[in-house]
């Protein structure tokens, strides 16, 4: 595309299992100009991260071709909780169980508003939990999760 | 002029009982937020989502109340994901029919869940039309240059 690294745009991975969630999650951060990629699956998601998924719980066969590209880097993961196969919480923990994409910042969206579940995720990592619908004024709360979890790429880069 | 201003009034009058009867809440405004320029069909094609994943969750329902033995976790999981769409774009009393089902579900009784069914296909129909009569009268407006 010719533009530099410097110029690139967030790149936000977003994981839900309702096709019209993802519709609206993708508007949401399109409009705030953030690339999107949606999927509607954990395992796909771990699949577009390049991260195998041994328990290979998705019942779609069809393959995602993992993202080996500098330029569409993920910088943040934006996931429902509640999906069927893999949780939203269960991906959260694999991103952060391994040591080339815990540096990657991950929300929750939840529809639910329940206390001990919200504390579960940000205790495993989660930098922020959304109640759904989600709306213009939470993905606002996004940009300085991005902008640290490309520093921290940039760091993990180098060393 | 006249037919602009009398179908600019009808159309906000329309809106406007929408929000008052309960039919939508702010959600169906955030998502008009989000159509522009360069996405100006965003709303409908939302909606239209919306009507073909509820039909589908609906007939879905049915068969599964129908059961010998119904398996009420995957009648909630159902009806868990209407009230999740119908949230999504703002249909509110499609939403908290949603929320009477659960509470049936969850004292897996058969009775109760029919009802809520057929509550569920008539809040569903209702906002179905309305919403239809909503988008034909933005198009009306439209094409008298509105």
């Amino acid at each position: 595309m010719g533009s530099g690294p410097a110029d690139a745009k967030f790149h936000v991975l977003a994981v839900d299992d309702s096709l019209i969630d993802r519709k609206l999650i993708e508007r949401l951060l399109k409009s705030s100009s953030f690339q999107v990629t949606a999927v509607d699956s954990g395992s796909k998601a771990l699949q577009f991260l390049g991260l195998q998924d041994d328990e290979k719980r998705d019942p779609q066969p069809t393959p995602v071709p993992p993202n080996h590209h500098q330029e569409t880097e993920v910088n943040l993961i934006i996931t429902d909780y509640c999906m069927p196969g893999m949780t939203g919480y269960e991906l959260l923990r694999k991103i952060k169980e391994s040591k080339s994409l815990n540096y990657i910042p991950v929300v929750i969206m939840s529809s639910e508003n329940i206390p001990t579940r919200i504390n579960r995720c940000l205790e495993e990592g989660a930098e922020e939990f959304f109640l759904k619908p989600v709306q213009m004024h939470d993905v606002n709360k996004l940009r300085p999760h991005l902008m640290r979890g490309k520093q921290s790429q940039e760091t993990t880069k180098h060393q | 002029m006249d037919g602009v201003a009398q179908l600019k009034k009808r159309l906000a009058d329309y809106t406007t009982s929408l929000y008052d009867e309960g039919y939508l809440d702010d959600q169906f405004v955030q998502l008009q937020q989000l159509q522009d320029e360069s996405n100006p069909e965003f709303v409908v094609e939302v909606v239209s989502l919306f009507f073909q994943d509820s039909q589908r969750l609906l007939s879905e329902l049915a068969k599964a109340l129908e059961q010998q033995s119904v398996d009420f976790r995957k009648v909630d999981a159902y009806v868990h994901q209407l009230k999740g769409s119908s949230s999504s774009i703002g249909a509110q009393r499609v939403q908290r029919a949603c929320i009477s089902f659960r509470n049936y579900c969850d004292d897996q009784n058969i009775e109760g869940c029919l009802k809520c069914l057929q509550q569920l296909k008539n809040e569903y129909s209702l906002m179905k039309n309305k919403l239809e009569t909503l988008f034909k009268l933005e198009q009306q407006l439209l094409e008298a240059g509105g």
